[in-house]
């Protein structure tokens, strides 16, 4: 009796845990970049028929797989090889015609040669190291020109995705709806072709994303001691962010909107400030970065001692993984810092 | 024997209850809501306040773009917190304090409304045996508030 019992147990954890649809799959981990339809935003838009036509399975399992280091989209480690196979059915339910990636045959070819005709063919959209176009990505909130931006080439998640073939099929045939051409119309030859596919491929040795990986992002805090007073010190705050050209624009208790008004503890005081053309610019790179703001000093008065503390910008921009702010964040990394030693000096 | 039976029944009880951990609960919490901004706004504060949230403050980040010369779709930022907790935790945890009070970010995109937050769990990766049960309602509380946003309403 208890082993039926068992054994029904069993069978209904085992129901609840199955794999899920990819429709559902889709819904839990991509749409919020991808669309609900694969339209795109700030991921790229899968139901494209140019992008469905030109990628594999294999090119779409991988892609899930591995994400594109420091490109945004990340790696689903957590997804079993079943799931992911559920989601590239999906993905593929929005082929509304029919056609598959062309087969062709990749022969040798002469890297240097390919390396110029990157330079000369390629750069301009890819980049000049094959780093990908900037940005990420078409989003209503954000306009830009173009349905999709160029991929990162030069990024050890497409280099583990993408085949040889569907590389040299792309540079054959171009990518309809999008600005890739086919450069077989453009006067290349297939030996050429060849060449820039070696090139790319040779991409593998030092990827891109491998060089800019971000360092020194361990403390999730930027925090200084104040030997002044907390009135002073966040005075100093004021005008040291001022002189970094921030522009104040509040300054409130930590527990203001929480506490009745009146009520508020002053000995924890936020100062936000902002300027807003770096801000213009950190949303073009990446429009989830509101997770920064606005720039923000905290000074705490506590047992007598005065802190000011502000977030690590790059420890949090690692939850990002768009190498472009990193850089960004980077940056910041040095304006806190700065404003933090200024106000404590 | 009897007594590995009912070990294991009490497991497959215990797992039959528990949510599937969503494949994108690592460190960003995103979901596409499929509502215009303003429905999307109210709906994210109405789940806040039914989950024993206070909104702190809203901060409208496109109105200062866009008084400054630039253009922007509607984006804000939602502070929220619960008094106790913020009290409690930036007395204890000095290093958690510029993260509080919590933040969700909101953008729209199109017809749709995107809501961005960082996953609690990484405000602090060594977290205290103290401190982790805050952080982990946090999240539950947050994969839950998503969840529910994408749900249409009644």
């Amino acid at each position: 009796m208890i082993k039926s019992i068992a054994i029904l147990f069993a069978m209904l954890a085992a129901f609840s845990v199955q794999a899920k649809d990819g429709a559902s799959l889709f819904a839990q981990n991509c749409a919020a970049c991808h669309g609900n339809r694969g339209n795109g935003g700030v991921g790229v838009p899968l139901a494209l028929p140019g992008f469905q036509h030109g990628v594999s399975d294999a090119f779409l399992a991988n892609s899930i797989r591995h994400g594109r280091p420091g490109r945004i989209m990340p790696a689903f480690k957590n997804l079993s090889d079943s799931e992911i196979s559920s989601l590239v059915k999906y993905l593929r339910s929005w082929q509304t015609t029919p056609g598959k990636p062309q087969k062709v045959k990749v022969n040798p070819g002469n890297v240097a040669h390919g390396k110029q005709l990157f330079i000369k063919s390629c750069s301009a959209c890819h980049g000049a190291q094959g780093q990908g176009g900037n940005g990420t990505g078409f989003t209503f909130s954000r306009p830009r020109d173009q349905p999709i931006i160029a991929p990162a080439l030069n990024n050890s998640g497409f280099l583990a995705a993408a085949s040889d073939a569907m590389i040299k099929a792309a540079l054959m045939h171009g990518r309809k709806g999008t600005p890739m051409t086919s450069f077989l119309k453009q006067g290349l030859s297939e030996q050429d072709i060849d060449d820039l596919v070696n090139y790319v491929r040779s991409f593998a040795q030092h990827p891109y994303d491998k060089q800019v990986a971000l360092k020194g992002a361990e403390s999730t805090i930027l925090s200084y001691e104040s030997p002044y007073d907390m009135q002073t010190t966040i005075k100093n705050v004021q005008r040291a962010a001022i002189g970094k050209n921030f522009r104040i624009i509040r300054v409130q208790s930590l527990d203001e909107g929480l506490v009745k008004p009146g009520k508020e503890n002053k000995k924890q005081t936020i100062i936000y400030f902002c300027n807003f053309q770096l801000l213009n610019t950190a949303l073009t790179v990446d429009p989830r970065v509101g997770l920064f703001l606005p720039c923000r000093v905290t000074v705490v008065e506590k047992n007598g001692k005065v802190e000011v503390f502000s977030i690590n910008p790059k420890y949090l921009s690692r939850i990002f993984n768009n190498y472009e702010l990193n850089k960004l964040c980077d940056d910041m990394d040095n304006v806190y810092k700065d404003i933090l030693e200024d106000a404590t000096l | 024997m009897k007594m590995r039976l009912v070990y294991f029944m009490l497991c497959c009880t215990l797992s039959l209850g528990i949510p599937p951990r969503t494949a994108n609960a690592d460190q960003m919490m995103m979901a596409r809501i499929n509502m215009d901004f303003p429905e999307a706004m109210l709906k994210l504060q109405d789940g806040l306040k039914k989950q024993g949230y206070t909104i702190s403050r809203v901060q409208r980040v496109d109105l200062g773009l866009t008084k400054s010369g630039y253009k922007s779709d509607k984006y804000r930022v939602v502070f929220y917190g619960k008094l106790d907790e913020v009290k409690l935790i930036s007395k204890n945890f000095p290093a958690l304090i510029p993260y509080l009070p919590l933040k969700i970010a909101m953008f729209a995109e199109g017809s749709d409304t995107l809501l961005i937050a960082a996953n609690p769990l990484i405000l602090a990766p060594n977290a205290s045996k103290v401190l982790k049960p805050y952080l982990l309602r946090w999240e539950n509380d947050l994969q839950k508030l998503l969840t529910s946003m994408k749900t249409p309403s009644d």
